[in-house]
């Protein structure tokens, strides 16, 4: 049988769809990140959004380069919620001033914790394996 | 050829153009944020709007470029299958979403993600342009017995732009955005593809351009080249999964994203390969200057994919993630590859005969030549910021953030300095072909329709 281009993209799209429907459902497998699921943190990510906090700060390496990654600014010795509250108020050599509501800066808050719950981002943790992978070392 | 879709096709190309000016000052103002991290941080043109309005205009320039390519060449193919009214439509509703999306971003309404950072409502006309798009792409292809490659592209870059812009939208629903972990990889998955959907619809675009000039009708049916486009269609779908290394989902998404990747060897093969045949078809067209762009675009593509290779190797990747290789990378890839496959089809599709390419042989020559050199110079000095980040964030100082932001000064400088002659050599070449643009298709319309004003009033008064 002679192979068509469109057998071979019909199986591929075929094989794209299972993978992604494979990442969709992660969560209905994985139960550490389906017990870590939070209404308020779901919310909070939109608080993020709205601010484009991602313009500038990261998490776990993604987003803007001109502030420090927030993957783990919860767990941080001395970064509590009133820490980032005055923060977020008076702003800093390039933060601008924020005025969130406090029912904002309490989701901001919960998205923030629940994102350093999920593990550690800093890469210098990380362990490199034989074959080039790393892996996430928690402390 | 009568076809109304014609001026329509150029206008897209005029936009993409109107929008890459608007990107090259938008991007060199915010880059003095990296300067001067207090300039105007508290006003509605801080930083983080100048971002995402550079980021939207450069996105939209590639995009309704891209648009305008796949319009161009069906046009010179198919053009009498095409719907101007549908195409129109299409235009109307992207003038409506950028309107839209900067209003937005100049009230500092934002609630969107990375790329798409406005808030979500403008990305329905996005949403319904694009579905415009393929009925008309459709509407010629059905009738199309056997397709070359750049047909199966513009196809594929049409469908996956869509299905990764609608998945993008996914954390609107509560499932996706609670699960924080899913949710990044969603969302990374949807930009990973999408950067491949538009790099279908500029290859297409690419090889389209080199049967044009070169009159070689076989390449785009042949084995290899379908061969090559099913492996850049798998690295669309999979490959995606290097972003991602570092978060922690699940094992066989980051093995999946690392083992795709590592096919991109083939290609960075392929090139050093053909190489020599390249560089002698090279000679051969040189003085084309749709030919020199697609050259210079094919060394981008060289000098970005091995660093792309390199990066995505995840004991490498733990070095440059989070640091500005990665912009530089991107950076790389959409001025270097991207832009220039949109230059070269601007310089070919777009009417040059009245503002002739002739007459400004030497200031193109000047901005073409002037826009590598300061691209190579605005990559090396991401590049090396970014080294020196990646150091820092492996533990080599234990200084903080903003004093490991402070040592990179002298590479933030150069960065920005070269940004300010890139948007000049850049802007040149854009300005050069707006003028061809606005003298074909809109003086001298206006011209034709005084002429005929002039030749009735005449009649009437014979």
């Amino acid at each position: 049988m002679k192979i068509h281009p469109r057998h071979i993209f019909v199986v591929l799209c075929v094989l794209f769809l299972a993978y992604s429907f494979s990442i969709y459902t992660a969560p209905l497998r994985n139960t550490t990140e389906l017990q870590q699921a939070a209404s308020p943190a779901g919310e909070g990510r939109l608080v993020w959004q709205k601010y484009n906090c991602q313009s500038c700060h990261q998490l776990y390496g993604l987003g803007g380069y001109l502030g420090p990654d927030l993957t783990n600014l919860m767990s941080s010795p001395g970064k509590d919620s009133t820490y980032i509250h005055a923060l977020l108020k008076s702003g800093n050599k390039q933060m601008p001033v924020f005025d969130l509501t406090d029912e904002e800066l309490t989701r901001l808050l919960a998205f923030l914790r629940a994102a350093d719950a999920t593990g550690n981002g800093r890469p210098a943790s990380y362990k490199t394996l034989w074959n080039g992978m790393i892996e996430q070392q928690h402390d | 050829m009568t076809n109304t879709i014609q001026p329509i096709t150029k206008t897209f190309l005029a936009l993409a153009l109107l929008m890459l000016l608007l990107g090259l000052g938008l991007g060199v103002t915010a880059a003095h944020g990296y300067l001067y991290p207090d300039l105007w941080k508290n006003s509605a043109v801080g930083f983080s709007a100048l971002r995402p309005m550079h980021v939207s205009s450069v996105l939209f320039w590639i995009i309704l470029g891209a648009t305008g390519c796949v319009y161009s060449g069906l046009w010179h193919k198919y053009g009498h299958l095409l719907s101007a009214r549908l195409a129109t439509v299409q235009l109307a509703l992207w003038i409506i979403a950028i309107v839209w999306i900067f209003y937005n971003y100049l009230n500092n309404n934002f609630g969107g993600r990375e790329y798409w950072e406005f808030n979500p409502w403008p990305a329905l006309p996005i949403a319904i342009s694009w579905l415009l798009f393929i009925i008309n792409f459709i509407k010629v292809a059905k009738t199309i017995p056997q397709w070359p490659v750049y047909l199966w592209m513009w196809m594929t870059g049409l469908v996956f732009f869509l299905f990764t812009f609608i998945e993008n939208y996914l954390w609107l629903f509560p499932y996706f955005r609670e699960h924080f972990v899913t949710d990044m990889t969603i969302q990374w998955k949807a930009n990973g593809s999408l950067v491949g959907s538009w790099n279908q619809l500029l290859y297409g675009t690419a090889i389209f351009l080199m049967e044009k000039i070169s009159g070689d009708k076989k390449t785009a049916y042949s084995k290899l080249s379908f061969a090559m486009y099913f492996l850049g269609l798998f690295n669309l779908m999979f490959n995606w999964g290097h972003h991602v290394y570092t978060l922690p989902t699940d094992a066989y998404v980051r093995y999946v994203g690392y083992a795709v990747s590592m096919t991109e060897w083939i290609f960075f093969a392929r090139i050093i390969y053909t190489w020599k045949q390249s560089v002698s078809s090279m000679q051969k067209h040189y003085h084309y200057f749709p030919y020199r762009f697609l050259m210079a675009s094919e060394l981008w593509v060289f000098i970005n994919m091995g660093q792309a290779i390199i990066m995505s190797i995840p004991a490498f990747n733990l070095y440059t993630h989070g640091t500005h290789v990665t912009v530089a990378h991107a950076m790389g890839t959409t001025i270097g590859i991207n832009s220039m496959i949109l230059l070269a089809a601007c310089f070919e599709f777009l009417d040059t005969r009245c503002y002739p390419a002739e007459g400004n042989k030497k200031w193109l020559n000047i901005s073409f030549w002037g826009t590598q050199a300061a691209l190579l110079i605005f990559w090396f000095s991401l590049n090396a910021a970014g080294i020196e980040k990646g150091l820092w964030q492996m533990g080599s100082t234990n200084t903080s953030f903003s004093t490991m932001m402070s040592g990179l000064s002298n590479w933030f400088l150069l960065f920005v300095y070269s940004g300010v002659a890139l948007m000049i050599t850049l802007g040149i070449l854009a300005v050069v072909l707006l003028r061809n643009y606005v003298a074909c298709n809109i003086k001298q319309r206006k011209q034709v329709t005084d002429k005929k004003e002039k030749t009735s009033t005449e009649i009437k008064f014979a």
